[in-house]
């Protein structure tokens, strides 16, 4: 409802600030010799930006500090026995005035200091609204006014708009600076959080994980060796990668080399929908198809396997990273010139012969980057390992046993719980780093690889 | 050497060279084959298991609103003097007690009324009808209060038991133990699919409903649904455009430097960045830094912005690439400047570019599960979120909390249709992109 | 049956070769303007009504000539006019292009190269092919060069290779230059050295024939100079078919000369005489260049 209201009057003033300004540089050059130094439509839109920034800032610090008024706000409408209460039942009694103040309805009955609470926060809530909103159409028009006031024919608005434009570019571009700025410092921070509790040495050379229950109170009952999981890890993304290499490097050779044009656009687009089915899919395949497949072609085998094992998890990850392999080496070896091939065949090579003797080994810088990121791929993929892998985080061999990974426990020690202070969720920030880490290092390495094999070729 | 002598020599080794060919091109053919057979295992079981829960087994029972057992009166109105706490608790004290009524009677009658002769007590009886069928009746009377000491005629859900049992979900051969239904039952069941009452109906409510444990049969896909269409307005309000802004700066702006070479690299990378470091992000920076709200729409709208970012600034600059140089000279030639060349000429030619840019990022946001499930939007949800702030599941992670059900005869069924629901959107987006593609790229 | 049909009856049962060794079963067609040489030499490769389409276009029409053994043909023409692909169809590496189709006959001493026993692998062995833009493969020049004898399986022993590398190198008399460093990668020659190490790399399989699809399009005039003198050398040993466009060049290096217009063979005939009296106005047109 509020969101609606605010949304229209920004697009009610918007809309006047652009007609304002169009209009009024307009009226300059009527009946005159006078030109415009940039044509309306820039106006309009100078005067657009100048009015809605200020109203845009108002509304969106309202939005990051609200809460925080609105709870100062009813913590000054308490009654004074409720300062004695512990800030986790002050919590709960906020939360029920406002259940109260929204008509959601509380458990059991309200008290009567609580609806005169909520009565008290419903008029507050109103009057700061209407407010704020007040506010923000006030310096909306301010500023509209001012920018109407600034035109002239000689203000290079075009040029100014131009200039605001390529700033919001620079911002957006930084978007993804901070996006990386923020995994690393969230991750280290709480990481290093984790690592007051329990020593570095102890967690990266630690065989033994079993981290007990956060319910069991803070300090370190735990143990907390990462080695388990990043056995499980390499195991389950060597089993991928020995499933996807070869069929998606075979394929990719057979659709660049010896397809005709029908096939490769038949078959290309099919196994590229491999690509784009969610992860949760595969592993829900995993674990009701070829789980069971595999354990009952282990009894028949006489080998023990069960049904979600690494074996599983390995497997169906090989699946997904299929295409993912399939395609960038297509690229790749796509890229070898005709001439090489050519050259080749021309002496009275086979076709098998050229592509393993000349084609393969120019394409090999280009491959092993596509294997790093296939393996930096199967190293970060989680919702087949949650769902097939087993999760059991002791050093085992054999592949047919369940395993845990650092995905996995990422998910099971922070899932559904919201407490930052304890070592058993904080740890899946030191899990987090790691991965970060592992995937950084092979991604950098892929793509500088890539990279150079592309500029050498082109 | 003579020429013979070589010609020899190369005849000699011809035939061992093809037989290395055509094994090599066999290891091809094989190659694509077992790619082409996993993706016809992988939907031929999602296809084969998730098809028959579009139906379900469904009763249909003349229920009689019965005044004696519905003993609760009308629902209260607002008197002048009466304050809006003391009105808002008489209306939930009323609806406490219609919930309260004991419709379970009325079922057990109609159940009686349709199969007069069956040997099954009522609680048997009632476990083949699903629990909310009560709050079905309740919703009833409440919406018609003139139904009392009425006959109607009623399509209720037999619970997932029973499904499970007509179905053949469950092993019928298995003994007396196993079966999750009591034999009285069982042959209730039977009873009322041979005479008709029960029958495969389609089940709109997968659509409609939203996720239930009480009542696994009504589960629904409906709160799941509308929390991924508010991630995905997220994703499409903030990460699209702020992309195809980067992806337009990186590629038609930027110089040539060691801060954009930076970017580059960063952007590059941040795309095989695995994404559940992103939900690790979203937990530490918006749940815990920002205090914002767990199992929210929004903080996952926000974290899948940020993960599809790169994704879509890498299709959008390699849309941005192909356009030809010579229309960029053109426009500069006329004196146009660099930005009015850029979002006046060489933009408009990339839209189809841009929109496939777009579909992919939101196709794969759409189909995101682990980032989610560490910012609390695994919590069981029942209801539908009415803003982006409410708590919400998304559909796969529906899907993860489907497979994990106890009753997994049934909700594998269940999950597998979710399953298709998902492909089918994607499928749909994928579909609506070509369409605009094709339709863009012939207007230009 | 009348008397002609049964000659055509007895021509589709007899194998391709046979009828290509008597070529006088075929005339040769009228268009092209044909001189003989002087004193003939025996055809190596023999080519009758070769057209050559890609996809629907059509890109090559009736083409038939004979290729004297031991001597250089040069095919000219302006650039699109179809000697490229004549002379791709020549070790079929036409095959090669997706809806590519060759019509026609060609017979490799009096053998014909499309016949189904024929294998693809062998005929490219005995007529190799030197491209336009210099393509060693991104290896060693040793390796370069050893290539095709290892696939063909040509060396008994490392001695045999190192022989055999030896030689060709000289041959393409590279010997010299890279003696010292034939262990170094093959692409960091320079462009004329890279051209000469890939005629070494086809020499060293022995071909009987050699094509050369304009071998000096991409090198400097000096470079240009020393391939020139060695396919003067070459022929001595192998048959040489050479696609230029330069006509300075045909003139300079080969004996007979073909000139292609518009995918059809317009003249053929002594080089000296092609240059001197063409007997066709189109060919004139070209040497003088009116057009090209």
């Amino acid at each position: 409802m509020n969101t609606a209201i605010i949304a229209a009057l920004l697009l009610i003033l918007l809309g006047i600030a652009y007609q304002t300004g169009c209009s009024r540089s307009r009226s300059l050059t009527l009946g005159g010799e006078a030109r415009l130094h940039s044509r309306p439509v820039y106006h309009g839109a100078l005067v657009a930006i100048w009015s809605l920034t200020p109203a845009l800032l108002i509304l969106a610090l309202w939005a990051l500090f609200g809460d925080t008024a609105s709870r100062a706000y009813l913590l000054a409408q308490l009654p004074p026995e409720t300062s004695s209460l512990a800030p986790a039942d002050l919590d709960g009694a906020i939360r029920r005035i406002r259940q109260i103040e929204s008509g959601f309805g509380i458990i059991g009955d309200a008290q009567p200091w609580e609806n005169q609470a909520a009565e008290a926060l419903r008029e507050f809530r109103i009057l700061t609204s209407a407010a704020i909103i007040a506010a923000a159409a006030g310096t909306g028009a301010l500023a509209l006014w001012f920018a109407r006031s600034r035109i002239s024919l000689r203000l290079r608005a075009r040029n100014e708009v131009e200039r605001m434009v390529s700033w919001a570019m620079i911002g957006c571009s930084i978007v993804a600076i901070l996006t990386t700025a923020g995994i690393v410092a969230s991750l280290l921070v709480e990481a290093i959080r984790f690592f007051t509790f329990v020593s570095p040495i102890d967690f990266f050379f630690g065989t033994v994980w079993n981290p007990g229950f956060s319910t069991t109170g803070h300090g370190s009952a735990g143990e907390y060796g990462l080695l388990p999981l990043l056995w499980g890890t390499l195991m389950v993304a060597t089993i991928a990668i020995l499933v996807a290499l070869p069929i998606g490097l075979l394929t990719a050779i057979y659709l660049t080399q010896y397809a005709s044009p029908r096939l490769r656009g038949f078959v290309k687009p099919i196994i590229e929908i491999l690509a784009g089915i969610p992860t949760i899919v595969y592993g829900f395949f995993a674990l009701v198809t070829v789980g069971p497949f595999l354990a009952g072609l282990g009894n028949l085998l006489g080998l023990d396997i069960r049904a979600t094992s690494a074996l599983t998890a390995g497997i169906v990850m090989g699946i997904m990273i299929i295409p993912f392999i399939s395609s960038l080496s297509d690229d790749i070896i796509r890229q070898v010139p005709r001439a090489m091939r050519d050259g080749s065949l021309g002496l009275g090579a086979t076709q098998s012969e050229t592509i393993k003797r000349i084609i393969l080994p120019a394409a090999l810088p280009g491959i092993v980057g596509a294997f790093l990121l296939a393996v930096s791929r199967a190293i970060g993929e989680t919702m087949i390992v949650v769902l097939a892998a087993g999760n059991s985080p002791y050093l085992r061999l054999n592949p047919g046993e369940p395993v845990s990974t650092v995905t996995v426990t990422i998910v099971n020690q922070l899932t559904g719980d919201t407490d930052f202070a304890s070592p058993q969720s904080l740890v899946a920030f030191a899990l987090g780093l790691t991965l970060f880490a592992m995937t950084l290092i092979l991604n950098v390495a892929a793509l500088y690889i890539v990279r150079r094999y592309r500029e050498q070729y082109e | 050497m003579t020429s013979d002598e070589r010609l020899g020599l190369v005849r000699a080794g011809l035939a061992a060279r093809h037989a290395r060919e055509w094994r090599f091109r066999f290891y091809g053919i094989l190659a694509i084959l077992a790619a082409l057979s996993f993706v016809a295992i992988l939907f031929g079981m999602i296809l084969s298991r998730g098809l028959p829960a579009f139906t379900q087994a469904t009763l249909t029972l003349d229920v009689h609103f019965d005044a004696a057992v519905i003993k609760v009166g009308e629902r209260p109105t607002r008197t002048g003097n009466q304050s809006h706490a003391e009105y808002a608790k008489a209306v939930s004290d009323w609806e406490r007690k219609m919930t309260m009524v004991n419709w379970n009677r009325l079922i057990e009658a109609a159940v009686r009324e349709a199969a007069p002769d069956t040997k099954a007590n009522s609680r048997e009886i009632l476990s083949i009808v699903e629990t909310n069928a009560r709050f079905e009746l309740r919703d009833m009377l409440v919406a018609d209060p003139t139904l009392i000491g009425k006959t109607v005629q009623v399509s209720l859900l037999a619970s997932a038991n029973a499904d499970n049992w007509l179905k053949g979900n469950i092993d019928r051969a298995l003994p007396d133990a196993q079966q999750q239904l009591r034999e009285p039952a069982r042959a209730l069941a039977d009873q009322l699919k041979a005479e008709g009452k029960i029958r495969n109906a389609f089940a709109w409510h997968i659509f409609t409903n939203v996720d239930s444990r009480s009542a696994p049969a009504s589960a629904g896909l409906a709160g799941a649904f509308v929390g991924s269409l508010y991630m995905m307005l997220v994703v499409i309000v903030l990460a699209v455009p702020i992309g195809v802004m980067s992806a337009v700066y990186l590629e038609e702006f930027a110089p040539k430097n060691r801060f954009t070479d930076l970017i580059e690299v960063n952007i590059n990378n941040l795309a095989a960045v695995p994404s559940i470091v992103f939900g690790l992000l979203g937990a530490a920076v918006f749940i815990n830094y920002f205090r914002l709200p767990l199992s929210a729409p929004l903080v996952g709208g926000l974290v899948l912005s940020l993960m599809t970012l790169p994704t879509i600034i890498i299709a959008t600059r390699s849309a941005l690439r192909a356009v030809p140089p010579s229309l960029r000279q053109a426009a500069l030639g006329l004196g146009a400047s660099k930005t009015q060349t850029v979002f006046h000429h060489v933009l408009p030619v990339t839209y189809p570019g841009m929109l496939t840019a777009t579909i992919i990022g939101v196709a794969q946001a759409l189909g995101e599960t682990a980032p989610l499930l560490l910012i609390g939007m695994n919590a069981f949800v029942a209801q539908v979120p009415a803003t982006p702030l409410d708590q919400s599941s998304a559909l796969p992670v529906q899907i993860f909390l489907w497979q994990g059900n106890e009753n997994r005869n049934f909700f594998e069924a269940r999950t597998s249709a979710a399953i298709i629901v998902l492909l089918g959107l994607m499928l749909t987006l994928n579909a609506i992109a070509i369409f605009l593609r094709s339709r863009l790229e012939k207007r230009t | 049956m009348t008397e002609n049909t049964r000659l055509e009856a007895t021509e589709m049962n007899m194998p391709a070769a046979t009828i290509l060794a008597r070529s006088d079963l075929y005339h040769m067609p009228s268009t092209t303007v044909r001189t003989p040489d002087a004193e003939p030499r025996s055809a190596k490769v023999i080519a009758r009504n070769v057209s050559v389409f890609y996809g629907p276009k059509q890109a090559l029409f009736d083409v038939s000539i004979d290729i004297p053994e031991k001597s250089v043909t040069a095919f000219i023409g302006p650039s699109g006019c179809g000697k490229s692909t004549f002379l791709r169809c020549l070790n079929r590496m036409n095959d090669t292009i997706d809806g590519c189709r060759v019509s026609g006959q060609i017979a490799l001493d009096g053998s014909d190269i499309f016949a189904p026993s024929l294998d693809v692998v062998e005929l490219r062995a005995r007529v190799g092919m030197v491209f336009q833009k210099p393509n060693p493969f991104p290896k060693s020049i040793y390796e370069n060069v050893a290539y095709g004898p290892r696939i063909h399986g040509l060396a008994r022993s490392k001695a045999d290779l190192d022989e055999i590398v030896a030689s060709s190198l000289q041959k393409a008399s590279l010997w010299n230059e890279v003696k010292d460093r034939l262990h170094e990668p093959g692409t960091g020659l320079s462009g004329g050295q890279q051209q000469r190490l890939c005629i070494a790399r086809a020499i060293a399989v022995s071909p009987e024939v050699i094509l050369m699809d304009e071998p000096c399009s991409a090198l400097d005039p000096i470079a240009t100079a020393r391939i020139e003198e060695l396919i003067d050398e070459l022929k001595q040993n192998f048959t040489i078919v050479i696609v230029t466009h330069s006509m300075q060049q045909a003139a300079r290096v080969s004996q007979r000369t073909a000139f292609f217009h518009l995918g059809n063979l317009v003249e053929e005939g002594p080089t000296d005489l092609i240059f001197t009296s063409p007997g066709e106005k189109r060919t004139q047109d070209y040497i003088t260049g009116r057009f090209g």
